[in-house]
């Protein structure tokens, strides 16, 4: 076996790249994006009896095929980018906040509550404030919390933030049995703290959500804040010796992570559903991950990412339907989607080059020499 | 008696969290945090099952030996999957294991979907073969069937490999600095490969004890998620020692179930504290977490390279 090994040399070895043409790491990753839309043509064959080019096609009405659909697809994009920008400043600074999720839904039930306690007592624009307020500060806290920790005594943030998914979800079915006298856990649609329609019924959200991508993006890249973040994300210790404090920079970025999640959480309730369940958020916070992480951390290239992926979602669900599939199959989608974007990253990171005969030769003779080493002994 | 069922139960959930645990340990014992362990539990869930869905007939011990082994083989593909993307292409692992979840229970509902209608037929009939030999029994003994020391034997197989074995000292290596043990002639590509593949494939086994010892019913897989999130959090309230989380599992169980038990001991809490007992298991894990940083003692850090992907020719 060992043998065997030693024979499988590669004709090529990896080297890392210093730089790479913008348009060639853009055209790497259409490339992926087309071989997993082809291999997920490929395999609704199979599983639905669709043909590729009736996938394709199916996945576009699904999306732009009428005024209601475009719409809908303009507000699940602002929510999911929404998301995507609260978590970015943290990743950015290497801080793995996995907990967007519980986040916005714990932003999502403050402002809930405050319809629910104050409602009835308060105007209007009052009552919105307050539910604004309520979301982004509880949002602050959930994500503050483990950033606390993580500043003073290193704990692991990843699986910190994710608990307190699970710890936000259980106060949720918790204030939903309370506020629920006959026990069904389901609260109807609140007719107080609605935001204002203008034009059209998600048109606000959307104007909200661009305001606020050009704020993190100017926030990101032309502040000194911003500039900090970076630096902590590049090297802790380089940070350190410039006299940024790191510690305080975790604890204020994730204060503002977790404040635009329970921003996201306010716009779901204010806007949108007018109510909150456990899945209000359905899993946004993990997907604005990947919308975020696709971008490079970029607010504006994540108005694309948020985009395709929200695109691959809906898309995904138009085929359920036409086909009369399972629901299940837009995770699919997406999740293979996922593969190949992932995948691809390393020839953008990576290049191969073929070993020259050289080469060859000098690997061969080490090998031998290692080789004949080993039977001396 | 209540009591009594209340711990038998408690005991056989918690086997669930333990395969989920021990394979994620492995995984992380070669520097590799694979968050995609939720996805791939349900996976294996699912590929247990439909292994059953062709076994109809056949003598019990072949039905459950097969559905294991399709388990396995399911798990091991995506442990292949996500070696391949975080190994060899060296991709970041939480976005590769978030995306891993997100297929594996999106897949998993796909086929366990397809199987409800007939569901006794398809697989809900191999029940008494996967919980003898306490099949008949009406406490929570009913679920102590053979995948449970299965579940038991593969943690102390797992602790006895990475504490007293060659195999486990060098992939304890991988895990601390893939660079030295590099240098000192250890494959780490393989181990790496190795040690997650095997972890995979044993927390693949937790989905389908789940499905098949434990519930028993056609809704089971809609909740592996959910607990598989909870094993990764075992893995860190253990310590990474197989041995313990034994305890651990068995005590998440408890936990888990403790809104159950605590109204039938008399403490009238009413009905709306169900959900903040539910909660317990991961405010704890918090806790545990916390307390584990502050305290900073070197056999309770994580392994040093966890998450951080090896290349050779970096300086």
């Amino acid at each position: 076996m060992k043998e065997f090994f030693k024979k499988l040399e590669l004709p090529f070895h990896v080297v890392k790249r210093s730089t790479i043409p913008t348009w060639k790491a853009m055209l790497i990753r259409v490339i992926a994006v087309l071989a997993a839309l082809l291999l997920c043509s490929v395999l609704s064959i199979f599983m639905i009896n669709a043909n590729p080019i009736k996938f394709l096609t199916t996945m576009l009405d699904g999306v732009f095929g009428s005024s209601r659909r475009i719409w809908k697809f303009a507000k699940d994009l602002s929510i999911l980018l929404c998301i995507a920008l609260a978590i970015t400043p943290a990743f950015k600074m290497r801080f793995w906040n996995i907990g967007a999720e519980g986040q916005t839904l714990i932003g999502a039930l403050a402002a809930v509550a405050v319809i629910v306690y104050l409602g009835d007592s308060l105007p209007e624009g009052v009552l919105l404030l307050l539910m604004l307020v309520a979301a982004v500060l509880i949002g602050a806290i959930w994500g503050g919390l483990p950033a606390v920790f993580k500043a003073i005594w290193g704990t692991n943030e990843t699986l910190f933030t994710l608990m307190m998914n699970y710890v936000a979800t259980g106060l949720v079915s918790y204030f939903l049995l309370l506020w629920t006298p006959s026990g069904s856990s389901v609260l109807g649609r609140l007719d107080k703290g609605h935001l204002p329609i203008i034009g059209h019924e998600y048109l606000l959200l959307i104007i909200l959500v661009l305001a606020l991508t050009a704020l993190v993006f100017v926030y990101q890249k032309y502040t000194k804040q911003g500039y900090e973040i970076s630096v902590v994300g590049e090297s802790e210790n380089t940070a350190k010796y410039i006299g940024i404090n790191v510690r305080k920079v975790i604890i204020r970025t994730m204060l503002i992570s977790g404040a635009i999640c329970g921003f996201a959480g306010f716009l779901i309730v204010g806007a949108l559903d007018h109510s909150v369940a456990v899945t209000s958020v359905g899993g946004m916070g993990f997907t604005a991950i990947m919308v975020s992480w696709l971008a490079k951390f970029n607010p504006l290239i994540m108005i694309g990412t948020s985009a395709f992926i929200t695109f691959l979602d809906q898309g995904a669900a138009q085929i359920t339907t036409t086909f009369n599939t399972d629901s299940s199959f837009p995770d699919m989608v997406v999740g293979i989607v996922l593969f190949f974007i992932i995948g691809c990253e390393f020839f953008i990171g990576y290049q191969l080059k073929l070993k020259s005969r050289e080469e060859k030769s000098a690997a061969a003779a080490t090998a031998e020499a290692a080789e004949s080493k080993g039977g001396n002994e | 008696m209540m009591f009594l069922d209340y711990i038998l139960t408690s005991v056989a959930l918690g086997m669930t969290f333990l395969l989920g645990c021990t394979g994620e340990i492995l995984t992380e014992k070669a520097g590799h945090l694979n968050l995609g362990i939720p996805g791939i539990m349900c996976i294996g869930g699912a590929s247990g099952c439909l292994a059953l869905k062709y076994c109809y007939g056949m003598p019990g011990f072949f039905v459950v030996t097969l559905a294991i082994i399709a388990s396995i083989l399911g798990g091991a593909l995506m442990g292949a999957i996500y070696s391949f993307l975080t190994v060899t292409l060296k991709a970041n692992q939480n976005v590769t294991g978030l995306a891993m979840t997100t297929f594996g229970v999106g897949v998993t509902k796909y086929i366990m979907s397809g199987m409800a209608i007939d569901a006794t037929k398809n697989y809900l009939y191999a029940l008494e073969y996967f919980r003898a030999p306490f099949a008949k029994s009406t406490t929570g003994l009913n679920s102590w069937g053979v995948m449970m020391y299965l579940a038991i034997a593969i943690a102390l197989a797992s602790a006895y490999v990475l504490s007293r074995t060659r195999v486990g000292l060098h992939l304890r290596a991988v895990g601390e600095n893939p660079a030295t043990a590099d240098a000192v002639g250890i494959n780490v590509t393989a181990y790496k490969y190795g040690a997650t593949c095997i972890g995979s494939a044993v927390a693949a086994l937790g989905g389908l004890y789940y499905i098949m010892d434990f519930m028993g019913s056609v809704e089971a897989y809609k909740t592996i998620e959910a607990l598989g999130w909870l094993s990764v959090a075992l893995v860190i309230f253990t310590l990474w020692k197989p041995l313990v989380s034994i305890v651990g599992s068995i005590l998440f169980g408890m936990l888990y179930l403790a809104s159950s038990i605590i109204p039938s001991l008399g403490i009238n809490l009413g009905m709306s504290a169900t959900p903040l007992l539910q909660m317990l298991p991961y405010v704890v894990t918090i806790i545990v977490l916390v307390i584990t940083s502050i305290s900073k003692k070197r056999e309770n850090q994580p392994p040093a390279s966890l998450g951080i992907p090896y290349f050779r020719e970096e300086r």
